[in-house]
């Protein structure tokens, strides 16, 4: 007679134990990412006055007020310049001050430190002591008043003003992407740039030949998280401009932020909490698409 | 079951009989204690130590009842209500901005308490202001009391004008030549001679052109029609009033430009403009001769301003009459002889030089009664609207190229109007 098979096979058991250990993960995922985002979606179906405290269902009313917003347009405009001007400024400084620091130099950790230090300062008291360097009669233009020069009123001109945040969030996150980079780059194996060298190799070809391929699947992760930050930007716009001057800086959240808690509609509000966190999927995704392209590990 | 068990079950359950009787009494003792929260927008120490003193008060007579006082920031206070009403974690009570009472009011949000105040023995609410109740009123129902009303004025740092060699404004009153072409003139001289600033409109930064209306109701001026449906901004009032400005920052430079930070009560300015509830912030010690000034006369003559906080009960409130209640425990006239000592009463009765001068210390009869009790008999509230929120981020940002060195003001007066209208025509 054959031997009936125990139902707790060592399969089951460690389908059973991958279950039970990803399990808080995905009560969480659920609970405070799915069940909000599935909420969001449902109350850019209502209009809902806070005050009145009224709920009204109105179906796709909120997505045809966005279309017919006039204020959307510069706002997508503005969230577009700030997220391209972050990702350039940012990935191109870190990446510069990852190579410098990748020295074997004398006090180097203590730059690395340096560089690093802003990760770790709140981002609202960074912005506050931005907010007083930058003002017409601040630390900034008292410093060109110095070398004869008549500083900007920064925060208050169009030109100047995004231009303004952008070096503000720059100054404040490039540390982070410079230490990933950084880590990346004392991960290149030196035989490959010594090999360089004995064929002749400049300096910039083995840069662009070893480095950067080298290093891609890091300049993939930073770019994502960059790009996902920039179109998250709150409290720097906040602080120092307040959307302004005009909707200059008005981007996608903090317009999300009036429409909400000032203006009490928060129905539309999260109709436009729809709108960007459809535009951060499709970018991530079309990051990730790209990845097979530009990233080295990723080529077939 | 045992014996043994059979002999300790009539004790057991006693025991729980016992134990289910004192929680019943002690969750009925709970249902009965009531906990009121207010939110204000003060974290001024002596502020919250008058009204502590003023909830043991109404303890004393309610002694189930406890209230608390909630701070939350002063620059977005309205934001952070609603967001608490919106989390279903609305107040008891609330301070209301008068720029937002027409939300509040018109939207339902309030619980009205017109009846209760009137009910309440020796309130006398007919001692009120009926101008002070406007804002707070609809189709006849009080929606919430008007305990704050606060003039604006001018304060005058005396010394560095002075030390301009220009004309204080006292003595620009006694000749009575005190009107807004000779203050930017005195502002103007100080600016130039100490590089300090001139004339400060507290509050209003670039941003908060509400606070402008201190300037521009000299003028005549305002920013939407009497029934708030048609925008005045494009009309000549407004644009003169408004070149008028521009023409004091950026060619006289006696005014703080845009993103210039200057604070008349560090001694870094002439002159502020602000309520006269802001005399708290003078120094303590007397570091420079200050003096409080009623606005300067304007093209249409003398005017004066005040600025209005109500309180009101939120309808979402579970004990909405027992928050009626302390409102009017809190304002009537005892309490509201105590409070007029940073908050200026509405009340008539209280409107006087002697019984302001005996909780305002700081501020001479003459003073209080130029300023404070003429203040508020004849100003004018700063304007408000219904979705004033959004009309307020509309107009900041239509305004924003007239803070300019060379700004097309009629054009950009035009493009605010076309701008806001629709929304006010609504």
């Amino acid at each position: 007679m054959q031997e009936a098979r125990p139902f707790w096979t060592l399969a089951r058991r460690e389908a059973l134990a991958g279950g039970l250990f990803v399990a808080p993960q995905l009560a969480g995922v659920l609970v405070f990412v799915l069940a909000p985002l599935a909420l969001v979606f449902w109350y850019s179906l209502h209009e809902w006055n806070v005050l009145a405290n009224t709920f009204e269902f109105t179906g796709a009313q909120n997505y045809q007020d966005l279309l017919q917003d006039a204020t959307l347009p510069p706002v997508l405009a503005a969230s577009a310049v700030f997220a391209a001007g972050l990702v350039v400024f940012n990935l191109s400084l870190a990446l510069l001050l990852a190579v410098l620091l990748n020295q074997k130099l004398v006090g180097i950790t203590a730059f690395r430190t340096l560089f690093f230090s802003p990760v770790v300062v709140s981002l609202v008291a960074w912005t506050i002591v931005w907010g007083f360097l930058l003002q017409a009669n601040g630390g900034i233009n008292g410093v060109l008043k110095l070398a004869g020069i008549e500083g900007p009123n920064w925060l208050r001109m169009p030109a100047t003003a995004m231009a303004s945040v952008i070096v503000v969030q720059v100054f404040k996150n490039v540390g982070l992407n410079m230490i990933l980079l950084l880590a990346a780059l004392q991960g290149v194996p030196r035989e490959l740039y010594e090999a360089a060298r004995i064929d002749g190799a400049s300096a910039w070809r083995q840069f662009r030949r070893i480095t950067l391929p080298m290093i891609s699947p890091t300049i993939l992760l930073t770019s994502v998280i960059t790009v996902v930050g920039a179109l998250q930007v709150f409290a720097q716009i906040a602080v120092l401009t307040q959307g302004g001057p005009g909707h200059s800086t008005t981007v996608l959240v903090y317009y999300l932020y009036q429409q909400t808690f000032q203006f009490h509609r928060f129905g539309y509000g999260s109709t436009l909490a729809i709108v960007l966190f459809a535009i951060v999927a499709l970018l991530t995704l079309a990051q990730w698409q790209l990845r097979k392209r530009f990233v080295f590990h990723e080529q077939s | 079951m045992s014996q043994r068990s059979l002999r300790l079950l009539p004790k057991a359950l006693g025991l729980a009989g016992s134990l289910a009787l004192c929680l019943a009494f002690a969750s009925q003792a709970a249902a009965q204690e009531v906990k009121l929260r207010m939110t204000i927008w003060s974290a001024n120490e002596a502020h919250l130590k008058l009204f502590n003193s003023i909830a043991e008060g109404f303890k004393a007579q309610q002694p189930n009842v406890s209230v608390t006082f909630e701070p939350l920031p002063f620059d977005n206070y309205t934001t952070a209500l609603t967001t608490q009403i919106a989390g279903g974690n609305a107040p008891d009570m609330a301070w209301i901005f008068e720029t937002s009472a027409h939300d509040f009011v018109n939207s339902g949000a309030l619980y009205p308490v017109g009846k209760t105040l009137a009910a309440t023995p020796g309130y006398a609410l007919a001692d009120v202001a009926p101008s002070a109740t406007e804002r707070w009123t609809k189709d006849g129902t009080l929606y919430a009391y008007p305990f704050s009303t606060s003039p604006f004025g001018v304060f005058v740092n005396n010394d560095l004008i002075k030390q301009a060699g220009a004309k204080t404004p006292a003595e620009l009153i006694a000749a009575n030549q005190w009107t807004w072409p000779n203050a930017i003139a005195t502002a103007q001289a100080v600016a130039a001679k100490s590089g300090k600033g001139g004339i400060v409109v507290r509050d209003f930064n670039y941003q908060a052109w509400q606070f402008l209306s201190s300037v521009y109701y000299g003028w005549g001026a305002s920013p939407w029609s009497a029934d708030g449906k048609r925008c005045t901004f494009a009309d000549k009032p407004m644009v003169d009033a408004l070149n008028f400005v521009h023409d004091a920052v950026f060619d006289k430079k006696a005014m703080p430009g845009p993103g210039q930070n200057v604070d008349f009560f560090a001694g870094d300015a002439a002159m502020t403009i602000t309520q006269i509830s802001r005399a708290s912030l003078l120094p303590k010690e007397k570091s420079f001769d200050w003096d409080l000034v009623p606005l300067p006369r304007g093209p249409m003559g003398d005017y004066a301003i005040v600025g209005q906080a109500g309180v009101g009960v939120l309808k979402q409130s579970k004990n909405a009459e027992m928050a009626a209640k302390f409102v009017a425990y809190m304002t009537n006239p005892e309490n509201s002889a105590k409070l007029a000592q940073f908050f200026p009463s509405a009340r008539r009765s209280l409107l006087n030089a002697d019984t302001l001068g005996k909780t305002n210390a700081r501020l001479s009869p003459a003073q209080l009664d130029k300023v404070v009790v003429s203040g508020i008999s004849t100003g004018k509230l700063m304007p408000g609207h219904t979705d004033f929120a959004r009309l307020q981020q509309m107009v900041r940002a239509g305004l924003d190229p007239v803070w300019q060195p060379k700004a097309d003001i009629p054009a950009a007066m035009k493009s605010i109007c076309a701008q806001i209208g629709p929304l006010l025509a609504k």
